[in-house]
Order: structure tokens, then sequence, then C-alpha cells
């Protein structure tokens, strides 16, 4: 499947990969909602690794749509907190 | 509560999903989103030279400070040459003051460095499939009837929507930092202007003008020597025959 880290890139990845990348999500989630900020960037930084490292990356011209997305690794937690926030990290398109 | 990564997704096409609605025929609706693909290219390009202009300045700041540590440094040497040890450490506690800073400027700047690397790279890959889009939307025009076409153009905005989304938080992001970087530049400035942490790039501070003194007394003091010593005793006597 397609994966895409924002800041980064879009990879191929295996359904083995794909699932480890669901156990560190849900770790990730918790992580969250305790704000235990180190604990998330640890896992944000294992999901883009694991991508990285066992994905093949796309062509930049490539227009295929992601699977899944993953927050960039070094989102803080307050810049997570926007991220998912109605006012959101992201900028309305132009 | 849904993972991370499908609360990203929803994100990022929320953002996006407002550009397919647009439009009622897949024709305009190509155009438009490209339209605005281009938009967010010159945006990006904005946001790179912003980040440079604000990097350029904490450089500047760096050289400033750098400038007056090294000066310090001289004039602890001075001040404790000419027997002054409470000027001597005035001088260092200020250095130690100043390091401090310039320490968190240049880790500032590394942060502005990984901005700009991030933004380049996005706009790169945005470039690329801006380009593609375009070629893409030129066949899906020519070639499909409309129901196809919407077909195709879901598939490719969605892969563009994506990237734009993505670009859009890296120059947010950048943007941010960017702010943050500003504002501490300021803060300094302040303080020095404000005398709070004194101007170490001015002229004359009051170590400046101790350790003027003590220059001119010893330089006085020398020549006297000097002076003394070429006259001689023999000399002297001589003189005072005349």
């Amino acid at each position: 499947m397609i994966v895409r880290v924002l800041g980064e890139g879009q990879f191929e990845v295996d359904d083995e990969v794909a699932k480890g990348l669901n156990d560190l999500d849900d770790q990730a989630e918790r992580a969250l909602e305790a704000g235990d900020e180190s604990q998330l960037s640890e896992l944000l930084v294992r999901m883009a690794e694991a991508v990285r490292t066992n994905g093949t990356r796309l062509p930049e011209a490539d227009l295929s749509p992601s699977e899944a997305i993953i927050p960039p690794e070094d989102l803080s937690l307050e810049e997570a907190r926007r991220l998912f926030d109605d006012d959101g990290l992201i900028p309305d398109l132009p | 509560m849904a993972g991370l990564m499908s609360r990203a997704s929803l994100v990022v096409k929320s953002k996006f999903s407002k550009l397919l609605d647009h439009a009622e025929d897949p024709g305009e609706t190509l155009d438009y989103s490209y339209e605005k693909q281009l938009e967010l290219l010159q945006n990006v390009k904005r946001g790179i030279a912003d980040v440079v202009t604000a990097k350029k300045r904490l450089e500047l700041q760096e050289t400033q400070l750098q400038q007056s540590l090294v000066k310090l440094d001289a004039q602890a040497r001075e001040a404790l040459a000419a027997g002054r040890e409470d000027l001597a450490r005035q001088a260092l506690e200020r250095k130690s003051g100043l390091q401090q800073q310039l320490q968190s400027l240049d880790e500032q700047t590394k942060q502005l460095e990984q901005q700009q690397e991030k933004l380049i790279a996005s706009e790169k890959t945005l470039s690329a499939k801006v380009e593609a889009f375009r070629s893409q939307k030129e066949t899906i025009k020519a070639q499909y009837s409309a129901a196809e076409a919407q077909v195709r153009i879901g598939e490719a905005a969605t892969g563009i929507g994506e990237q734009m989304a993505d670009t859009g938080l890296a120059i947010q992001r950048a943007k941010d930092k960017t702010e943050q970087m500003q504002a501490r530049a300021s803060a300094i400035d302040e303080l020095t202007t404000s005398g709070a942490l004194e101007d170490f790039t001015s002229d004359q501070t009051q170590l400046d003008r101790e350790l003027g003194a003590i220059a001119s007394k010893s330089q006085v003091d020398q020549e006297l020597e000097q002076l003394k010593s070429e006259l001689g005793p023999g000399e002297k006597q001589k003189e005072l025959k005349q």
C-alpha cells in the first residue's frame, strides 16, 4: 500500500510493514491522549523509520493517492493537537 | 478514538476536497485545481525566501555576538594585566552570558536550516506533481467523456491534493518557526538596546572607559620610564649644566 509521511513523501510498503504501522499508530494515539510528548515523538520517528527503511519511495511525479498518512516525525505535542484541531495546522489551500 | 494515521488522512482530505467541489464541469475543475497548484507553488517559494531572510538576520546577530565575545576576552586580559581583577571578572561574566545567547542562536539557525531544506524538498515534489497533473489534465480533457473524466479527475486530484496539503503544512510549520525565531531575535535586540543586557556592540561601555583610563595611565608611565632611561644619569647632569 502507498503511505505518505507528511513532510517527507510517499512510499510503497508491503502488508507486513502496514501491520507494524498500525500497532505503532495505536500506541502513538495513546501517547497523544496522555500528552506524553517524548513517547509520541519516539513513535512517530519509528513509524517514519519503518516506512523509510522497508518501503520504496514513489517517483516525485506520481499522482497516486495514499492509503495512509503519517504525521511528520518531528511533530511536537502542541503541533499534533493543532493538526487534528478544527482550525488545523494545515492552512486552507489557496 | 481513531489512530493518528486515519485522523491525519481526514484532515488532509478535508483540505483539498473543497477544490474538487468547486466546479460542475470536469474540465473546469481541472483548470481550477491547476490554478491553485500554481498559486501554492508561489507560496512555497515565498516561504523559502522568508526563511532565508530570517536566517540571515540570525547570522548577523551571531556575528555581532561573536565580535563582542572576542572584545570581552581581550578586555579581560587587559584588565588582568593592569591588575584589575574586578574588571576582568566583569568582562568574563558578560562573556559567559553572551556565550549562552550565542549557543541558542546557533541552535535556532540550525532549526531554520532544516525548515529551509524541507521547504525546498516540498517545492521540488509539488513542482514535479503539478507538471504531471498538467499533462494528465490535458489528456483527460481530450480523451474522455464527462462521466469517465470525473473518475480520472478524482484520482489525479486526490494525489495532487494530498501533496498540496503536505506542502501547505510545511509552509505553515516553517512560518511558525520563523516567527518564533524573529520574536527571540527581537527580544535580544531589545535587551541590548534597553541596556538590560548592555549594548556590547556599542563603541563605549563602562568597561571600555575604565580600561581606556588604565591603558592611557600605563602608557604615560611607560613613556616616562623610556624617557628616563634615554636620558640616563650622565645625560641628566649635562642637561642640568646647560
